[in-house]
């Protein structure tokens, strides 16, 4: 129970440390090229690899909403409003969470067995020994390329499922593209895109700090790593679930 | 002179498992300090300590007369950037080549011009025998070369004070001898002041000033090459000249042993 509190209190101070080194890490004068540099390989090796699959299961999940919705609507002759729900559906609920789903196995794996390997190699310490400050060289540019990706990815696959959708609609449903545009475009507001968005951010400083910290926290060789690894993928999920309850409840009650 | 660092009494333990009791000496500007101990006595644990990585449970380690665990982190920070440490396994960075590794501190800590660094990084590696290996990810070279690496990269900084974790461990004869000639060479010419962790006794003889002889949780015995090589201390000799009886083989418990032996097979 005392380890369970501390560790959790260990995880405040480095989300905490981390946060507030995000400005000084970007914009501070000496560095800064490498810190830019690295984003980009961060970014590269987070975010790419989640790309084709982000847009597969999306594309999937959207022709399969629409599925599912139309024959219940069709028997209200509603049929269009299809578009509307899985609009909705995906742009507030299903984008961000698949795409943090996908983005945890891949980019929150990698970076727990990563930053625990270092760990096991006496690398942080070497960092430390050069007085480099491993959250600014080593937590600051993945959680940055993490939030970024996060957010690309959902706009990506948000997209991808309503693109999935259209398709379901034009060769099933007698939704030609156009009519389902259309319909899709006028019930969405701003505030749908936006709140799954911020959802998508969070998500992503969720991802890379709690691999991080995991990865942080490893001892004891390579089992140590591959403990924490799997470790950094089911609390990653548990904790997704988590704060998406948590926003909805919040966005609910705001009438967002 | 003041001495840089002065450990006074320091105690430290892992859970239950007492590692020093009372560790006493200090470090004087300019001396090579050769610290020699059994594998698992603590010798690397104790430049952790002195790194600021590891926290101790009692006494004093002071650092120009500060206390280290009172170091606020920019204060931590200098202290480290003074300092070059060669670790034990090496710990070069395994996601970048060894050109990279070099000129990481360098980097992160001055503006000097990509071309310079160029240069520091050749003249370096040459010293330590690793020009062509430049390129190189840490992957790709042997446990000496990572080693030797680790050394190269520990002077970019061009450091005052230099740790060195078992400098020569792993190493063939002769690239062992050029790293004890490196050790002695940067004393001479740069003035750089050493600790070095070794188990190797004629590096440890070769490059020593003082040496101390880490045993039985203190300081067995610290003392000049000549007092090491003279002394009739059972447990010195047994360590220095490597002798399969003394004191350190009777610590070996034989009950203890046969009790833990016949307790398992019971069960
Ligand atoms: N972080 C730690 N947690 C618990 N025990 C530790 C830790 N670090 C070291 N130890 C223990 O402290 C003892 C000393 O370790 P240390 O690495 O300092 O030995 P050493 O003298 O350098 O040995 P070697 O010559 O084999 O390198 C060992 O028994 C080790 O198991
Ligand atoms: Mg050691």
């Amino acid at each position: 129970m005392r380890q369970t509190i501390e560790m959790i209190g260990d995880f405040g101070i480095l989300l905490k440390d981390s946060v507030a080194a995000v400005g000084p890490a970007l914009f501070s004068g000496r560095g800064r090229r490498l810190s830019w540099r690295n984003l980009w390989l961060q970014m590269n090796r987070i975010g790419v690899d989640s790309l084709p699959i982000v847009t597969l299961v999306m594309a999937c999940i959207g022709a399969i909403l629409a599925m599912q919705m139309a024959p219940e609507l069709a028997r209200f002759g509603l049929v269009p409003v299809t578009a509307d729900i899985v609009a909705l559906a995906t742009f507030r609920e299903m984008g961000p969470l698949v795409s943090a789903v996908v983005l945890t196995g891949f980019g929150g794996s990698a970076i727990a067995a990563e930053i625990g390997t270092m760990v096991v190699g006496e690398e942080i310490e070497a960092l430390e020994a050069h007085a480099i400050d491993p959250i600014r060289f080593l937590v600051v540019p993945r959680l940055v390329a993490s939030v970024i990706m996060m957010v690309c990815l959902t706009v990506v696959g948000d997209l991808a499922a309503i693109v999935g959708a259209m398709v379901v609609g034009a060769l099933f449903l007698h939704l030609n593209p156009v009519q389902f545009y259309e319909h899709a475009v006028q019930l969405l507001t701003v505030g749908d895109f936006v709140t799954g968005l911020i959802k998508a951010a969070v998500f992503g400083l969720e991802i890379s700090i709690i691999a991080c910290f995991l990865g942080l926290q490893v001892r004891g060789g390579a089992m140590g790593v591959g403990i924490n690894t799997s470790r950094t993928v089911v609390m990653t999920i548990v904790a997704l679930i988590l704060t998406d309850l948590f926003f909805t409840t919040v966005f609910f009650y705001l009438g967002f | 002179m003041a001495p840089i660092i002065q450990i006074k009494n320091l105690r430290k333990s892992f859970g239950d498992r007492v590692l020093y009791e009372d560790l006493t000496i200090d470090l004087v500007p300019g001396e090579t300090l050769v610290v020699m101990g059994g594998s698992g006595s603590g010798k690397s644990t104790l430049l952790r300590i002195l790194m600021g990585h590891l926290t101790y449970d009692g006494g004093n380690v002071l650092v120009h007369t500060h206390e280290l665990s009172q170091f606020s982190r920019r204060e931590l920070n200098a202290w480290r950037l003074s300092v070059g440490v060669l670790f034990q396994t090496g710990a070069l960075f395994n996601s970048m080549t060894l050109r990279e590794n070099l000129a990481l501190p360098v980097r992160e800590h001055t503006d000097l011009p990509e071309e310079l660094i160029d240069i520091m990084i050749k003249i370096y590696l040459q010293l330590v025998g690793l020009r062509d290996s430049i390129d190189r990810m840490p992957s790709e070279l042997s446990g000496g070369m990572k080693k030797r690496g680790g050394l190269a990269r520990a002077l970019m900084m061009q450091p005052r004070i230099l740790f060195y974790d078992e400098p020569t461990a792993g190493l063939d004869p002769v690239s062992s001898a050029q790293v004890a000639q490196l050790i002695l060479d940067l004393k001479e010419k740069m003035n750089v002041t050493s600790v070095v962790i070794t188990h190797d006794m004629k590096a440890a003889f070769a490059v020593a000033d003082r040496l101390a002889l880490l045993a039985e949780r203190r300081f067995h015995m610290v003392g000049r090459p000549e007092e090491f090589r003279t002394t009739t201390d059972p447990l010195v000799r047994q360590f220095v000249d490597g002798l399969l009886d003394g004191p350190l083989s009777a610590k070996a418990d034989q009950k203890a042993y046969e009790a833990d032996l016949l307790k398992r097979e019971t069960l």
